[in-house]
């Protein structure tokens, strides 16, 4: 197996792991954790795709695609952290119950 | 795409509402509303302007820096671009008088929640950029914007209730533009493009393909609340504050059926399989049948009017399955797809309307009687006609009856259905109208009845009611240029190259 298979195989795990947590966890920070092991999957595989068999260097796109990426998922994780925090100052709850 | 005519109004429509942003940060909160709402109108009148230019010159484009496509990223405005353009510059203008007046009548202490203004002109940039995107990553990236944007504004009431919808539509935003960025790593590393007219020229059919395509819609389907993905919609709608629902219902969620259509129409032919189509427009069916059953089963008014909009957003959902053929059936005329593709553009902009006047004119009754239970409407004729007028176009309107635009859009819809031979969605689309009739005359029912109790209509400020009547007049007056603009999209030629491969039958999943 070449290294680059590896990798895109794994980031299709974490894809899948991040995506069933959103989905499970109740907890606001275990679905923020969720959706951030989503987003390293993601940039995981645009990275592995960078190798080509056609190219002897890296290919540069991927890579600046994955910076432009980590940067909006940076933002919107905190955003969400912001949010969560503000929730439990305000009710004292950190997870979702179930409405209605 | 160097042939088409340049120009600097694609570049000026994403960068003058960014720059009016960041402006309006530096002002006073009271001052901060009147340079917002000045910017809004200007950025409107940028949007006709462009609009207009469109219409005469055909599709311009504008390479920013003079970098060309494959390294540049290129805007373009073609006829689909500029007439979501339009409908985000009349629906985003008509809002934003509402919401100045609205916002100050709110929150008279701090001057009207300020932070209103930055956000929602980030917003429009974010939409205008979307339209324009001709590029996947470009795409992710406005999409981005555009729900960072939405998410702050609806959390903008700082309530608790406000709060924790916002979080979950956070969550489902991020958890959608993932799964859609995944696809786009697959698509990019299998063809190492992201442009979208190189991209639909250079797919191959294949599982990559397939499961890029299937990993791109489950993305937006998320982000346009398709069944089942709605569950984050309804909260999230009827806490925000009244503009600010009617922005997020009108024109937010239309950004991720924009990048669905463009990506099925333009660059997904090979990958298509008729199941897909057929699972998707089995969503937007149970979307419809089901929003419409729980709207009608609230009993309070801005929850209505959300699940009113799971249900709209399913009618959208139902012309994908129309673009692709059964396998083994090759037609001998593509009348059905441009019926249906425009008349589904045409639900879009209706719906973007009619429900922006639904949620406001929700706003309007809820600041005068304080509160939102349904009850609150007995009797509103008496007290508010021009409100009551408003719901009531509106709701006319979005049950589809003539001669307002809704029905334009779903007779369009119910002709290609017929005309593509697939009649099991016709009985759908039927009993949704049937539904939205229900909740829609339940509503009138009782803003005629006598009331209970004299229960206090306070006063509301003449402008609100007014931007919501005119609103819902506009959703009556856009069946007059109707033809034109069907005529404007069908010649656009936007989708020319799918249209002539479904006629030769195989393109589209026949083989």
């Amino acid at each position: 197996m070449e290294t680059y298979q590896i990798y895109s195989i794994t980031s299709g795990v974490l894809f899948v792991i991040g995506m069933g947590g959103v989905f499970l966890s109740k907890h606001f920070i275990k679905k923020i954790i969720a959706t951030i092991i989503m987003g390293s999957g993601v940039f995981l595989a645009f990275v592995s795709f960078a190798e080509r068999d056609a190219l002897s260097f890296a290919d540069p796109v991927p890579q600046a695609l994955v910076i432009t990426g980590i940067v909006v998922a940076v933002a919107s994780a905190a955003f969400a952290l912001a949010l969560a925090r503000r929730i439990y100052q305000l009710t004292g709850e950190e997870s979702f119950t179930i409405e209605k | 795409m160097t042939g088409l005519p340049t120009s600097p109004l694609p570049a000026l429509l994403v960068g003058f509402p960014i720059l009016l942003a960041i402006l309006t940060l530096f002002f006073r909160p009271g001052v901060k509303a009147l340079v917002g709402l000045a910017g809004c109108l200007l950025t409107a009148l940028l949007a006709f302007i462009a609009f207009v230019e469109v219409t005469q010159r055909g599709t311009v484009i504008h390479t920013p820096g003079g970098w060309d496509p494959p390294l540049g990223i290129l805007l373009r405005m073609d006829a689909l671009a500029a007439v979501f353009i339009g409908m985000t510059a009349l629906v985003g203008g008509f809002i934003s008088l509402y919401a100045w007046r609205y916002l100050r009548a709110q929150d008279p202490a701090t001057g009207g929640y300020p932070l209103f203004w930055p956000l929602w002109l980030f917003l429009w940039a974010g939409l205008n950029g979307l339209f324009l995107s001709n590029d996947l990553f470009n795409l992710f990236v406005t999409i981005e914007v555009i729900s960072i944007c939405a998410v702050a504004l609806a959390v903008l009431s700082g309530k608790a209730g406000a709060l924790k919808a916002g979080l979950r539509y956070l969550l489902a935003a991020i958890t959608g533009s993932m799964a859609y960025l995944f696809g786009v790593a697959l698509l990019y590393g299998s063809t190492g493009t992201l442009d979208l007219d190189h991209l639909g020229q250079v797919l191959e059919p294949g599982t990559t393909t397939t499961f890029a395509l299937l990993v791109v819609t489950l993305g937006l389907l998320i982000k346009m609340a398709g069944f089942p993905f709605h569950f984050w919609l309804p909260p999230a709608h009827s806490n925000a504050l009244a503009p600010v629902s009617a922005l997020l219902s009108a024109l937010v969620v239309k950004g991720a059926f924009y990048i669905l259509l463009r990506l099925w129409m333009e660059v997904f032919g090979v990958g298509i399989t008729y199941a897909a189509g057929q699972l998707i427009g089995l969503a937007g069916a149970i979307a419809v049948i089901w929003g419409s059953w729980q709207a009608f089963m609230q009993t309070s008014l801005k929850l209505l009017v959300a699940h009113s909009s799971v249900a709209q957003l399913g009618y959208l959902l139902m012309i994908f399955p129309l673009l692709i053929l059964p396998p083994g059936v090759t037609a001998d005329s593509a009348d059905w797809l441009s019926v249906t593709w425009t008349g589904g553009v045409y639900q879009v902009i209706s719906h973007a309307i009619a429900k922006a006047s639904f949620f406001l004119s929700a706003g309007i009754v809820i600041m005068a009687v304080g509160h939102d239970r349904i009850e609150s409407l007995r009797d509103l004729v008496g007290n508010m006609r021009i409100t009551s007028m408003a719901i009531g176009l509106a709701g006319v309107s979005l049950i589809g009856l003539p001669p307002s635009g809704g029905f334009v859009g779903k007779w369009m819809l119910l002709k290609g259905i017929l005309l593509s031979g697939q009649w099991w969605w016709a009985p759908v689309v039927v009993a949704g109208s049937l539904l939205t009739a229900g909740y829609v005359f339940m509503l009138l029912r009782l803003a005629f009845a006598p009331a209970r109790e004299k229960e206090p209509f306070r006063p509301v400020p003449k402008t609100l009611e007014v931007v919501a009547l005119l609103l819902a007049v506009s959703s009556f007056l856009i069946v007059f240029p109707a033809d034109y603009l069907i005529q404007f999209l069908e010649n656009s030629e936007i989708f020319g190259s799918g249209i002539e491969a479904v006629l030769k039958g195989g393109f589209y999943g026949n083989d």
